[in-house]
């Protein structure tokens, strides 16, 4: 159970590995994520569902190592497992045939746009995918979004690959040459941040997934929690999207750092360990 | 819920019962003074999360064993949810078979080495010992109870048959907290298959997560498991029912009664300003990183804590007595119980309250926040709170706090505890249809057979109370056994 069948590097830093997990294959739905354990004294890490083959029983994973636990998890080889994984979680993205859809991924956050990107595509939209990153190397998955996205745009940050700038440069090419009913932005949370300051400018409805920091995952700790319109909601089970124009980003993102110093006293002591 | 007295005066005429009665006469009895728990220091107890109260030896629970009077007409036994036979596990202690003493509880308690450890006797059992009567402590019940389990763990005894799977039922706990592992304890006992669901990777709910290891100790939750585990209950972790399965697809796999236990998981907050600042935890949060995560022992392990220096837990129950005496041993140096009424309307047992303060704990009674201030960074700093004042009784019978306008000061903290209470968990409510669910979300069931709008659905605990005590919940899951059983058999009936 729980064991990984497929493993792939597809940056120096993020690792896409495919686990054995039948029951929440059959049940996930594109928005989803999964919370998973490595070994006995591991976090309870969630990871959005990149992906799910429903006949082979397997789902998709993409980590970006970061710190100790999502260092263990990358370092997973095939043929390991992972000790617990527990899901589908969150709500599913309410997917519609809207007309222009316009899908925002940065860095990792390509890696759960992927699947509600394609469910938007297959719902009849026109899908138009703006992937940001870094740099070239960091870039992931735009093959396969190019394979059902009707346009897509590339910015790296250093001008390594596609055009030189931040996603929003990207995004705004878009606003300003068509009309647009919804954006679905995916990535650090201080890129969110301004990509939903520039729809907003626009009026483009936008819904943003949250990668906050989880315990249980269902709801009953509020490690989570998150102001959306200036109400506390719970990211693991009101969300993980919310309306993008009403998320507090600044306090997110303060509370995305609520463990700085113990992160860094736990990956350099994790790191000593490794050979 | 019937007591079986029938059994119970069955046992009380044996032969070695009425010897045993003959033996002392009441007025000796009575006379003996009760038993204090022996505990660790609190100097020493506040360096580590080792147990608190260290458990009777032998020589103390025969002694305090013999102050039971061994009555006609138990009254203690009609305090218990569960209805253990009181008299009968004491007087089998009193003959120094403990071994029988601990198999007796065992006959309606699944959980016994828990229940002598976390009841609040002295509102159950204890109250209505007949010494309360003559004006005396009551027998302790509660420290006899864990006695006899201990030694039967001890023993290595735990004596445990696979019950046979008769009945051709097949029935699912959702849960596996103090109402679900009675449930299916019960079942099992009913020659049923029962499975039991857990959404965490950890079996037991509250008992795991929630009751920090100086309470109870996590070794002894495990030795309850394997007890059902060995009667035969199965055990499926990290399934999140309504997500990872449905009760559709269980009753596809043959599952033909359910019962929720999910309990009561949604962290009330106090919606004021600044109570999402870094350092604001739930109690369920805080606690489950520290007793599920074990956050104390990072980096050991990998989940990390705010180690505060100066901690404010609000609230006056258990959860809140928890959580400051967990803070207690993670190094705060200053740590304090803020609540809004006085010690006297605190929920929490005399018991915890008396711990908390050995151990240093300070208590702000008749205080409320109303405000957290924050860094830059977005810590919190500073708590903001409110004198308050007591005015007539409220529906829960206590005096309702007022607040005094104007009374507002600045505390200085570092972590902060929200202990307030917890609501419901929607998850499971509303991934089925037809369950009939209160505006506060618990689940409606008939008080008598805890059975739901849906019939074959029965649900007990905090989902259905709101929140309340172990015993209650396992006192829930027994009357839904019962009842479930009954349901099934005249359903199969009836062909």
């Amino acid at each position: 159970m729980n064991m990984i069948v497929d493993r792939e590097s597809l940056s120096d830093n993020v690792v896409k590995l495919v686990v054995e997990a039948p029951l929440i294959a059959k049940k996930q739905n594109p928005g989803q994520f999964v919370i998973v354990r490595t070994d006995e004294k591991g976090e309870r890490i969630p990871l959005t569902i990149a992906d799910a083959d429903k006949e082979r029983g397997t789902i998709t994973l993409i980590i970006q190592k970061v710190g100790t636990s999502s260092h263990k998890i990358a370092n997973l080889a095939p043929g390991a497992a992972f000790l617990d994984v527990s899901g589908p979680l969150g709500r599913p993205t309410h997917v519609d045939k809207l007309g222009t859809v316009l899908a925002c991924g940065g860095g990792v956050g390509i890696a759960p746009l992927y699947p509600i990107a394609r469910a938007f595509k297959n719902a009849g939209n026109k899908l138009i995918a703006v992937l940001g990153a870094r740099n070239r190397d960091l870039l992931i998955l735009e093959k396969e979004m190019a394979a059902f996205a009707d346009e897509t745009i590339i910015m790296t940050d250093d001008g390594s690959y596609g055009k030189k700038g931040v996603i929003t440069v990207g995004i705004e090419e878009v606003l300003v040459r068509e009309p647009v009913q919804l954006a679905v932005a995916i990535g650090p949370a201080v890129m969110m941040k301004f990509v939903a300051l520039l729809t907003k400018k626009y009026n483009v409805p936008t819904i943003a997934s949250l990668n906050t920091i989880m315990v249980d995952g269902t709801g009953m700790c509020g490690a989570c929690r998150v102001s959306v319109g200036g109400k506390t909601r719970f990211v693991c089970v009101d969300g993980p999207e919310f309306d993008a124009h009403e998320i507090d980003y600044d306090e997110m993102i303060k509370r995305l750092n609520t463990y700085r110093a113990e992160e860094k006293e736990s990956y350099d002591s994790y790191l000593g360990t490794l050979p | 819920m019937a007591v079986d007295s029938q059994e119970m005066n069955a046992d009380r005429s044996q032969d070695w019962r009425e010897e045993l009665r003959g033996k002392m006469n009441a007025k000796e009895r009575s006379g003996l003074p009760r038993v204090t728990m022996p505990e660790l220091p609190a100097t020493e107890r506040i360096t580590g999360f080792r147990e608190v109260n260290s458990g009777l030896p032998e020589e103390m629970a025969v002694r305090e064993a013999k102050r039971c009077l061994d009555c006609a007409t138990p009254s203690c036994v009609s305090g218990c949810p569960v209805n253990i036979n009181i008299p009968g596990f004491i007087k089998r202690i009193e003959k120094g078979d403990f071994l029988g003493a601990a198999q007796k509880l065992k006959e309606t308690n699944a959980l016994p080495a828990v229940c002598g450890r976390v009841c609040p006797q002295e509102v159950q059992c204890e109250a209505l010992c007949v010494y309360q009567k003559m004006k005396k402590p009551p027998v302790a019940i509660g420290y006899l109870e864990r006695f006899a389990s201990d030694c039967e763990r001890q023993a290595g005894a735990a004596s445990a048959t696979p019950l046979v799977n008769n009945s051709g039922m097949q029935v699912a706990a959702i849960g596996s907290g103090p109402a679900s592992l009675t449930f299916a304890g019960q079942m099992a006992k009913f020659g049923c298959r029962v499975t039991v669901f857990e959404a965490l990777h950890e079996l037991a709910g509250v008992l795991s997560y929630g009751i920090p290891e100086f309470r109870l100790p996590k070794n002894i939750v495990r030795s309850e498991i394997a007890y059902l585990e060995a009667i035969g209950v199965r055990f499926e972790r990290n399934v999140v029912v309504g997500k990872t399965l449905t009760i559709d697809d269980m009753k596809t796999l043959g599952y033909q009664g359910f019962f929720i236990g999910s309990g009561a998981g949604l962290p009330k907050f106090m919606r004021i300003p600044g109570e999402n600042s870094i350092g604001i935890y739930s109690s369920n949060e805080y606690l489950t990183r520290v007793n599920l995560m074990k956050a104390y022992q990072f980096p050991a392990y990998d989940t990390p804590i705010v180690r505060g220096k100066c901690v404010a837990v609000v609230g006056g129950g258990n959860t809140a007595m928890d959580s400051v005496r967990t803070a207690v041993r993670l190094g705060a140096e200053k740590a304090m119980i803020v609540y809004r009424r006085s010690e006297q309307e605190m929920p929490a047992r005399i018991e915890e309250v008396h711990h908390a303060k050995e151990e240093g704990v300070e208590f702000l009674t008749l205080t409320n926040p109303v405000e957290y201030l924050a860094d830059n960074e977005g810590r919190v700093r500073q708590m903001k709170v409110q004198k308050m004042g007591l005015g007539a009784a409220d529906d829960s019978g206590r005096r309702r706090p007022v607040a005094i306008v104007g009374s507002e000061y600045l505390i200085d903290v570092d972590t902060v505890v929200v202990g307030v209470g917890t609501d419901p968990n929607p998850l499971i409510p509303q991934s089925i249809q037809g369950l009939e669910v209160t505006k506060w979300g618990t689940i409606v069931v008939n008080e008598e057979t805890m059975q739901t709008a849906v019939p074959e659905i029965f649900a007990g605990g905090d989902i259905v109370r709101g929140g309340a005590t172990v015993i209650l919940a396992m006192g829930d899951g027994k009357k839904a056994a019962e009842s479930m059983h009954a349901f099934l058999l005249e359903k199969a009936a009836r062909g």
